[in-house]
């Protein structure tokens, strides 16, 4: 057993736990923050991988950005756990039910294929450095680069006129 | 010219006049409905007598076009023109043509579009009528017996709101067909065993042993016989011929005595042949035939309504035709044919002739000493009684005895019944004769009032047809009397040269034949004195009929038998079948079918619960099973 | 290590994401549910950019391989956005309704 490998399961164990965690906390608050953990530990696995700007980025507007919004919403809205009701039992079931059995059945699914056994490069590569990245975002990718710059500017406008008050 | 070329204007012409009549009889007059209707059977009787005229003998049929081309079996539209069908052309068209005539008088009551609805009928009927008797294989014939069964539905019918009329029409239609069913099958059986159903190709293999074995040609001719016992009133499918007297005069007499009921006679005179090579059905053929003459001719000794007499009349003249063509007599029968078409006719016109005088009364206990008012219709009425009583030198003797002498040379049997029956034709003729126009008046002063003879339309054709009851038997006067006289025998001799050849002519000894002759004449005549006498004095009595005289009257209870027999259980079966398998069985699994779909869909509305999360339950759901339908199976 | 866990891994994550969507009933957690799911896929791009990496092709092509990070990029962008609309309209919902609970959305009955 080696760092990495010590270090991927210990991050892969983080990730599941937490996401466990978001769907089972009776606080609304305490979802919140297993996804950040969650998403910390997805940072953790992009820098095993040698994406480090993916990893840095997914912290920055994940766990900074959009997890801090939707702590503000919360903590608008003064959530707390006694605030949501539960949902149908049968329907909670059915709902694991079918979520697990999706997992079982993609696993099934690639059991047996040979491409499941390719290895991936850990913790060395050139690709994920930011300058390479870069370089691409801004040779090959750069309409979609500019066009998302225009997507922001209509998620604003589309969420500030949504939220406007009714006169 | 050659008028062959022109054959198939004959049945086209009143199809014709139906299709102008039928589709613009909201828009002709009387005047015009009438002289379209009449013109096209004259111009088609012109054409037949110039056919007629200009006959030569081995005509081939002629093909128009190919009508059925189905694997092995093939149909054409043809014509077949000999002597046997022009002798026919010419009694449809020539009788026709003034009955038509007679008609535009007889319904000058009738509202102008249901005038020219009678016209349109008519014409139909003639163009089916010629379609029978030109076609040049079974199924063409077949098509014009059907054509003329339905025209017979359709003019019995005519007044059709009266429901009575209505059911007399329904009767005939489906006894007929009881018996159309015999002839199709016949038609099958053919066409099975010989690829086809052309005469030509049928009677040039009918005596070929290995096309058709005994077995095959007994069980056609009886399945033919049968069709002709529908079409032309026999035992056991002749009571709608009486009921069916619900129609207009002109109806019953072009339809139910000249033309319609002759077509079994026709047919069977045709396949001449194949009854050649079936004594079996030959023998059944004389039996029905004889036994429905007796039968017919007890009832119309007791009826009372002019027209019911003569219609019993001509379903017992029927069985007559039909017994010369049991024993073999073909030619006998077919001049049968010829001269009952005329006398029949003419006494049925003639009766139409008294009806309209009375104001529309038909029971002859009402009439009496009619000749004062009437005297046309009443010489041409007696003309035709003589005629169809078989006094010489009338048409009737002459075909009548014929028919009478070969009875006799099958089976002197035959012959003696065949006599007894003409002695009561001669008594009931004789009876309506005499209660008609002889003695007081025993109707009404009103009915008194407006008795007169009938208008020149009605009265010319009445003449016209009484000079050929007279005249027409010359045409067939047998060799004793005159050598070379039976001219109507040499005309269609090749028609029935194959049938000939096969059968031995008993030859009588003439003095045999003379005796024959005068035996029945004596008998006949006797008969007529005896009802002349009893009737010129009749005095209308209000007692009813007792024993057997009762049961004559009620026509042998047969109606009511076939009522309990058969017309009863089969529409219980009917409502049972309605009841059970229509409206539980068939109804239930439609509806149920519906009921079901209704429920189903109520029960698939309610996932339509508005939660978007029961929707996205349902979408991994189906993602699932796609995933496992793709992946795993 | 092999590909295998990685997808196993973020099938996991996946499906854990789904149960909670199907699970919850409050908006705001669906919400954060959808994340992950989007979250599990963005690591398994990139795992599967780095397993072309390790490949003789990804190793003549780099480009090839920065193909699917940059395509993480732009989850992320579109995952951004989204989650602003998103949580407006989830802010307006409260104010109308006064409660979080996606039940009472039930406008498309029938």
């Amino acid at each position: 057993m080696s760092t990495t490998e010590i270090l991927f399961w210990f991050l892969s164990a983080l990730a599941l736990g937490s996401a466990i965690m978001l769907i089972t906390a009776r606080s609304p608050v305490h979802s919140v923050l297993a996804l950040i953990v969650t998403f910390f530990a997805i940072s953790g696995h992009y820098i095993l991988l040698n994406a480090q700007f993916l990893a840095i980025v997914n912290i920055i507007v994940y766990a900074g950005a959009i997890m801090v919004l939707f702590l503000f919403v919360v903590m608008l809205m003064n959530l707390n756990a006694s605030a949501e009701p539960k949902k149908h039992r049968t329907l909670q079931l059915a709902g694991f039910i079918s979520g697990g059995c999706l997992f079982l059945v993609l696993v099934a699914a690639l059991r047996n294929a040979d491409a499941v056994n390719k290895t991936t490069e850990l913790v060395t590569g050139q690709s994920g450095l930011i300058g390479n990245l870069g370089r691409e975002l801004f040779k090959t990718y750069v309409i979609p680069f500019e066009l998302s710059s225009v997507l922001f500017l209509s998620a604003m406008i589309g969420a500030v006129v949504i939220s406007k008050k009714e006169k | 010219m050659d008028v062959l070329k022109l054959v198939w204007l004959i049945p086209l012409l009143p199809l014709v006049g139906f299709l102008i009549n039928g589709l613009a009889r909201n828009y002709l007059s009387k005047a015009m409905a009438g002289l379209i209707g009449s013109g096209v059977i004259f111009i088609s009787f012109l054409l037949s007598a110039w056919v007629f005229f200009s006959l030569k003998d081995g005509q081939a049929p002629i093909h128009y076009f190919d009508f059925i081309n189905v694997a092995s079996l093939k149909i054409g539209f043809d014509f077949q023109v000999d002597q046997l069908s022009s002798i026919f052309l010419l009694i449809i068209t020539g009788v026709g043509f003034l009955i038509h005539v007679y008609s535009t008088s007889y319904m000058h009551d009738e509202e102008p579009k249901n005038f020219a609805k009678y016209f349109s009928f008519l014409n139909l009927f003639v163009f089916s009528m010629l379609l029978l008797v030109l076609g040049a294989n079974y199924l063409i014939m077949f098509i014009g017996w059907e054509g003329v069964g339905l025209c017979s539905y359709l003019l019995i019918g005519f007044w059709f709101t009266n429901n009575n009329y209505n059911n007399a029409a329904r009767k005939a239609f489906i006894m007929n067909r009881i018996g159309d069913l015999g002839f199709l099958l016949a038609i099958f059986w053919i066409a099975n065993k010989l690829g086809s159903v052309d005469f030509h190709t049928v009677f040039a293999n009918a005596p070929d042993p290995n096309k058709f074995s005994t077995f095959d040609i007994t069980g056609i001719t009886l399945l033919l016989f049968v069709g002709a016992t529908g079409k032309s009133a026999q035992i056991p499918l002749y009571t709608w011929l009486p009921d069916a007297m619900a129609g207009p005069t002109p109806v019953s007499a072009l339809i139910h005595a000249a033309t319609m009921v002759t077509a079994g006679i026709y047919m069977i005179a045709r396949s001449n042949i194949l009854y050649t090579m079936a004594p079996v059905t030959q023998t059944v053929v004389a039996v029905v035939g004889l036994s429905t003459a007796i039968l017919a001719a007890t009832i119309a000794l007791k009826q009372n309504d002019i027209k019911k007499v003569l219609a019993y009349s001509t379903v017992s003249q029927l069985g007559y035709m039909f017994l010369g063509l049991g024993v073999g007599a073909y030619t006998g029968a077919v001049f049968h044919v010829m001269t009952h078409a005329f006398f029949k006719a003419l006494l049925f016109l003639g009766a139409g002739s008294v009806i309209h005088a009375m104001s529309g009364e038909q029971d002859i206990r009402n009439m009496g000493g009619l000749k004062k008012y009437m005297s046309v219709t009443h010489i041409t009425f007696l003309l035709g009684c003589l005629a169809i009583a078989g006094m010489p030198p009338f048409s009737g003797f002459f075909s009548k005895d014929e028919i009478l002498g070969a009875a006799f040379a099958k089976n002197p049997v035959f012959y003696i019944i065949g006599v007894a029956g003409a002695m009561m034709t001669a008594f009931y003729m004789f009876r309506l004769y005499a209660m008609t126009f002889l003695g007081e008046f025993r109707g009404t002063a009103d009915q008194q009032h407006h008795l007169h003879e009938s208008p020149k339309a009605m009265t010319i054709p009445l003449v016209i047809l009484a000079i050929l009851a007279v005249v027409g038997g010359w045409i067939g006067i047998p060799e004793i009397f005159v050598h070379g006289g039976h001219r109507l025998e040499t005309y269609l001799a090749p028609i029935f040269a194959q049938s000939n050849a096969l059968q031995e002519r008993n030859e009588m000894a003439q003095s045999k034949e003379i005796m024959l002759m005068a035996i029945s004449v004596v008998a006949a005549l006797a008969a007529l004195l005896y009802a002349w006498n009893k009737f010129s004095r009749y005095k209308k009595s209000t007692e009813e009929e007792k024993g057997l005289g009762k049961v004559l009257e009620n026509k042998w209870y047969v109606d009511e038998i076939y009522d309990a027999i058969i017309v009863r259980p089969v529409n219980a079966i009917a409502k049972y079948l309605n009841n059970v398998f229509e409206r539980k069985g068939i109804d239930g699994f439609v509806n149920g079918i519906g009921r079901a779909v209704n429920y189903s869909s109520r029960q698939v509305r309610l996932l339509q619960s508005g939660q978007v999360g029961t929707y996205v339950l349902m979408m991994v759901i189906g993602i699932l099973v796609l995933f496992i339908v793709q992946l795993f199976l | 290590m092999e590909i295998k866990y990685y997808i196993g891994l973020a099938l996991a994550l996946f499906c854990i994401g789904i149960v909670g969507v199907l699970t919850r009933r409050n908006a705001i957690i669906i919400f954060m549910c959808v994340e992950l799911m989007l979250n599990a896929v963005n690591l398994l791009l990139v795992a599967f950019s780095k397993m072309h990496a390790a490949t003789p092709m990804g190793k003549a092509f780099p480009a090839m391989v920065s193909d699917a990070q940059i395509f993480v990029f732009f989850i992320m962008v579109v995952a951004a956005a989204e989650v602003s609309v998103g949580l407006a309209i989830i802010v307006m919902m409260y104010r109308n309704t006064h409660s979080t609970d996606v039940n009472f959305l039930n406008r498309l009955k029938n």
